[in-house]
């Protein structure tokens, strides 16, 4: 009898956990949309999502990875709209023809944020190159995201244009990981880093990190949508990609995200410039 | 240790107040692992006998890739059932990646290889002469299987625990073919995760909270059916 009893018992369990139902979702009206760590460590996506998802009857399938990894997905057809912030890059995956109807979106900028103590003493510095020539002559530590998205292009791009050799240098340091992580290694280890405005203001109440450095044209962070190329992968969902971009520099959104996060950080995170041209952001 | 407490507090808030993201999480992390486990069972459990209870060439091999398996990092899981649903891989027609389902087959076969090796030991510390006796009584084949399984029912449910501990707990897989989305695909691991990256760590120890509770009870559970049989 006892052994039936416990029997009994162990499919009572295994019931309970499978009878657990699923929330029901609509399967056909999938996109995926992969974009960057910053859009959803800040909070943006969200809020702008369940509105759209609500307006059209889409279900959108956020994958948050570097820009990097985003347009790699796209390079194979395995997401539907990109929303990402790599302009150089961005350039190249749609002229090789991955990606159509690149439109921009919004902007903030990035900025050089380290230890209040700011042993490398660049506070208030506007040169972004001279900033980093600091950090690298005075071996200050550097924690770098290492994971090719749109900001450690950026920084790439820095250490390049400041002419100086940090791979494998001891006082540089790579994460692999996303913006907000990156920023929490960087407080508890007090080194320097290059983070976007947007993620650090959202994040700013945990950290031991100040601006240090800001305003050089050079720290513009800009953000597109492009639609993966149909013509290319016929999986695409082209039409829900398609809707997706168009919600994002529809008036209704732009407006939305000139607002978004200033009750809360006192300023805005993102700049919303559908339909401007990229040479005018940041005058 | 402010912050810890902080979490705790947070934790008990979450769930009196039946948060219902924070719910949805939860019992999605138990409907995905649950799922999974009972799958890595029968898989699990009737592989582990059939290679305990026959004699065959290459058997060492089998056993010791069996072993092997009970330690399958989940990203290698992950990265390979990626590749099998993306939309250009061989079941990308499924359209499967980055749903719970992707999560459910990428935790059975996290899960399948460790109930097959405790299957594996459980049954072959009965007593050899166990298997004439119950022939000789004249049961057929398949009776003496059955005896024999509910003969090592203790260490079975071990490999459930196991199984369950080990999926229920795991994330590189999850978040590779899940996504982590929102109210679809996030599970306690993932969400644990995204909130300490967005800053949010009362967040983030409330969930770890939830998910040890979670994992204590399921084992409290399967302990208490396990150890009631102990004196007889």
């Amino acid at each position: 009898m006892k052994k039936i009893s416990s029997m009994l018992a162990i499919f009572v369990a295994l019931f309970v956990v499978l009878s657990i139902p699923f929330p029901a979702f609509a399967q056909q009206k999938n996109i995926i949309l992969a974009t960057t760590t910053s859009t959803q460590d800040t909070g943006l996506l969200d809020v702008l999502i369940p509105i759209f998802e609500k307006k059209t009857g889409y279900f959108v399938k956020t994958i948050a990875v570097g820009s990097g990894q985003a347009m790699a997905m796209g390079q194979k057809g395995e997401a539907d709209i990109l929303l990402v912030h790599s302009p150089e890059a961005e350039q190249k995956f749609v002229a090789e023809g991955y990606g159509v109807n690149r439109r921009l979106v919004m902007h903030n900028d990035f900025i050089v944020v380290g230890p209040p103590a700011d042993p490398a003493k660049v506070r208030g510095m506007k040169s972004a190159v001279e900033v980093f020539k600091k950090i690298a002559s005075s071996n200050s530590l550097f924690i770098s995201r290492g994971d090719n998205s749109g900001t450690h292009v950026k920084e790439k791009a820095i250490w390049k244009a400041a002419n100086i050799k940090y791979e494998g240098e001891k006082w540089y340091q790579q994460t692999g990981l996303g913006m907000g992580q990156t920023l929490n290694v960087a407080s508890e280890k007090r080194a320097y880093t290059l983070a976007d405005r947007g993620t650090y203001l959202a994040l700013k109440k945990r950290l031991d990190l100040d601006i240090l450095a800001e305003g050089d044209a050079i720290l513009l962070n800009i953000y597109h949508v492009i639609e993966v190329n149909p013509a290319k992968f016929p999986k695409v969902n082209a039409a829900g990609a398609k809707a997706f971009a168009d919600f994002m520099v529809s008036r209704e959104t732009q407006e939305i995200i000139r607002t978004f996060g200033v009750d809360k950080y006192g300023s805005p995170l993102f700049f919303p410039d559908a339909g401007k041209r990229v040479e005018n952001l940041g005058k | 240790m402010e912050l810890l407490f902080e979490g705790i507090k947070k934790a008990f808030y979450l769930l009196f107040t039946l948060d219902s993201e924070v719910m949805g999480i939860t019992l999605l992390s138990l409907n995905v692992s649950g799922i999974a486990t009972f799958i890595s069972l029968f898989i699990g459990v009737s592989i582990g006998t059939v290679v305990a209870l026959s004699k065959f060439p290459g058997r060492k091999i089998v056993v010791s890739l069996i072993n092997t398996g009970m330690g399958l990092p989940p990203v290698v899981v992950g990265l390979f059932v990626t590749i099998f649903l993306w939309r250009s891989g061989p079941f990308g027609f499924l359209g499967l990646l980055y749903t719970p389902t992707a999560m459910i087959i990428a935790q059975s076969v996290i899960a399948t290889p460790i109930v097959m090796g405790i299957t594996l030991a459980a049954m072959q510390q009965l007593p050899k002469k166990l298997r004439l006796q119950i022939l000789a009584l004249g049961a057929t084949r398949l009776q003496m299987v059955w005896t024999l399984i509910k003969e090592a029912r203790l260490p079975l449910l071990a490999a459930i625990m196991a199984g369950f501990g080990g999926v229920i707990s795991e994330i590189g897989a999850s978040i590779m073919v899940g996504g982590n989305i929102k109210g679809y695909s996030r599970v306690l691991t993932t969400a644990t995760v995204m909130e300490t990256g967005k800053g949010n760590f009362d967040i983030a120890i409330a969930l770890s909270i939830i998910l040890l509770a979670l994992a204590y009870l399921i084992n409290l559970i399967l302990t208490y059916v396990q150890q009631r049989e102990r004196p007889r």
